[in-house]
């Protein structure tokens, strides 16, 4: 037990003894020993754990009032907008809490791209990552289809749909994920049970990751071990100051979006009920999808566009043996400190590419970018690590500083 | 391993346990996985579901050259009354360059009712050429906007991504002015 729990009242002691959650607290947040020079990318970890509480708190609230039933859901996302006190907000809390929730884990994975965050000893913590993402991204979508609007049914359709791809099996697949033969309220049911799940596999799923970052230790700006004490600060205050800071900055932009632009990032076609007769004129998924979307439409063949839409993000699993540096941190390796930001141009352009129609020089464009995505990953990873002079290393994370 | 074990001949005892182990995990595992099928066909369409599976069309108010959209199973069902015109372009298509090969009589049960699932075999939108005035693609047919399948008069893929033509569902004529699709 540590010394300062047992400076703790005879209370604290008594159940420290009996559940040790008061040292637990003490080991991992403050004792917890953290690179002193992290900078403000390495607040977007905790901002992600915050707007995953703030979701689950809403959402919680919000299906006290939802009806999972194709005749009831639209009106019931309605009345909570117009008659439950307050629904409004909930709704517009919830509804941009899901973009504000990617806008930090992307800048988070990329961070981790520009730091090497995700070589030795951190390839679990990067695979945790990866899969909280993939959750994510089914919650998102399922969540997408509860206000039962003309995008939530059609984007379901061309989703689900994807499955049937699937050589031999796809199409008992699709009907299986439907519950019947062709979206409707079975789905809409299950989507409602597994919008409520998923995101408390999430919650499971980031304890890991974090189990896994105390065990490896945070990564730092210079991609270099800490050597010695002196290269580290405890997490609380320090950090735990720093971050609260940057959850100051990402309130005010998350709330400007809710009470000046609520519905900004989103589709007015989805104030449309659902029309199982009728697509609309475009179907566009939301923001934080359109770059995976683009990527499917930049193949002209059905299971082709499925199978690389896909591979894209499961080659990031890979990413640690595809880097082949031994140095972690871009900011010594020249060329790669350059071609991550086209790498970053690509997948902006791959979102842009996703809101065009699929046509002329948008799907040309957007083929260049999905060639790029794959040629970053896939060839000049491997080939840079090998190649590239990186410049030399500092010995510790104190000795720039102390020189200066 | 203790030793009683290895003084009869350990290499037997091992063995022994090593089947019991595997075998006991083996049924394990096919017991799980029993136990689960329930779940998993819990969420293939129910009895009800299937039940909806037939309805009847009163063909006696589409004239020839008109479309109709009936709603089947959940999803849009196109009726098409086809002018003599069209029942030839699409015979005629028979020997033109096609992804999912079929010839328009094995499409239809008589060449005037041509009768297709309104659903665009690529990811699902509804194609658009049912109503008046909206675009029936570079071969008179159907034309989804999603991703720009061109489907042709008998509603087989043309250009575009779908991959095949679209599907026909199982339908029969009760009398000459009723059809009953299911
Ligand atoms: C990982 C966390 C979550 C994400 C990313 C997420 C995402 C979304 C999205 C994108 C929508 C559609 C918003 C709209 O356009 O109206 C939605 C709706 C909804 N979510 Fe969540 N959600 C999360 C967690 C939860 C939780 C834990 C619940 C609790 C049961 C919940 C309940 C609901 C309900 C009832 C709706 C329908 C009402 C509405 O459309 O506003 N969500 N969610
Ligand atoms: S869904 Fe029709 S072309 Fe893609």
């Amino acid at each position: 037990m540590s010394a300062s729990s047992q400076q703790q009242g005879p209370v604290v002691r008594w159940i420290d003894q009996r559940l040790p959650i008061f040292s637990f607290l003490q080991h991992e947040l403050h004792e917890y020993p953290t690179p002193k020079n992290l900078n403000y990318w390495w607040n977007f970890g905790s901002l992600a754990g915050i707007v995953l509480v703030i979701m689950i708190a809403t959402g919680i609230f919000l299906a006290m009032n939802y009806t999972p039933h194709v005749d009831h859901a639209f009106d019931s996302v309605e009345r909570i907008m117009r008659d439950v006190n307050y629904g409004w907000l909930i709704r517009y809390v919830h509804m941009n809490g899901a973009s504000m929730f990617f806008l930090v884990v992307y800048i988070h994975i990329f961070r981790g791209l520009y730091y090497g965050s995700y070589k030795p000893p951190r390839e679990l913590l990067w695979w945790l990552g990866l899969i909280i993402l993939l959750l994510m991204m089914a919650t998102a979508f399922m969540g997408y289809v509860l206000p039962w609007g003309q995008m939530s049914f059609w984007g379901a359709t061309v989703i689900t749909n994807l499955f049937s791809a699937i050589p031999w099996v796809g199409e008992p697949i699709v009907t299986w994920l439907w519950g019947g033969f062709a979206v409707d309220n079975p789905t809409l049911q299950r989507f409602f049970s597994l919008h409520y799940l998923l995101p408390f596999v999430i919650v499971a799923v980031v304890m890991l990751h974090l189990v896994a970052l105390h065990t490896a230790k945070s990564n730092n700006p210079l991609g270099i071990d800490p050597k010695s004490d002196k290269d580290t600060i405890p997490f609380h205050p320090y950090y735990t100051i720093k971050d609260s800071f940057g959850l100051g900055v990402l309130l005010i932009v998350y709330m400007a979006l809710v009470f000046y632009a609520p519905n900004a990032l989103g589709e007015a076609e989805n104030y449309v009920p659902a029309n199982p007769l009728q697509t609309p004129e475009e179907i566009v998924p939301e923001w934080y999808l359109l770059p995976f979307y683009a990527i499917l439409r930049s193949v002209p063949d059905k299971l082709g566009g499925v199978v690389l839409m896909f591979a894209s993000i499961f080659i990031l699993f890979v990413l640690p043996w595809l880097d082949t540096s031994k140095v972690r941190s871009a900011r010594f390796r020249p060329i790669y400190r350059q071609v991550f930001w086209i790498f970053v141009l690509a997948c902006i352009v791959l979102g842009w590419a996703g809101a065009q129609k699929p046509e002329g020089a948008a799907l040309m464009i957007g083929r260049l970018a999905t060639a790029y995505y794959f040629f970053h990953l896939l060839i000049l990873m491997p080939i840079l690590g090998k190649f590239e002079k990186t410049r030399p290393l500092p010995e510790s994370i104190s000795q720039p500083v102390l020189k200066n | 391993m203790s030793d009683t074990v290895h003084g009869h001949g350990g290499e037997d005892g091992e063995t022994r346990r090593d089947f019991l182990v595997l075998a006991s995990a083996a049924l394990g595992a096919a017991g799980a996985g029993l136990a689960i099928w329930p779940l998993i066909d819990s969420m293939n369409p129910a009895k009800d579901v299937l039940a909806l599976s037939t309805i009847e069309v009163d063909l006696t108010p589409i004239a020839v050259g008109q479309r109709i959209t009936v709603k089947w199973r959940g999803k849009p069902v196109f009726v098409d009354h086809r002018s003599p015109e069209q029942i030839a372009k699409a015979a005629a298509d028979d020997n033109a360059s096609l992804k999912d090969p079929q010839t328009d009589k094995d499409r239809v049960k008589k060449p005037e009712w041509l009768v297709l699932v309104g659903v665009c075999t690529h990811l699902g939108c509804v194609p658009l050429g049912q109503k008046v005035g909206q675009p029936r693609g570079d071969f008179g047919g159907w034309f989804c906007p999603c991703h720009g399948s061109h489907y042709d008069t008998s509603g087989r893929i043309r250009v575009g991504p779908a991959p095949v033509n679209l599907e026909v569902p199982t339908y029969s004529f009760l009398n000459d002015t009723t059809l009953r699709i299911g």
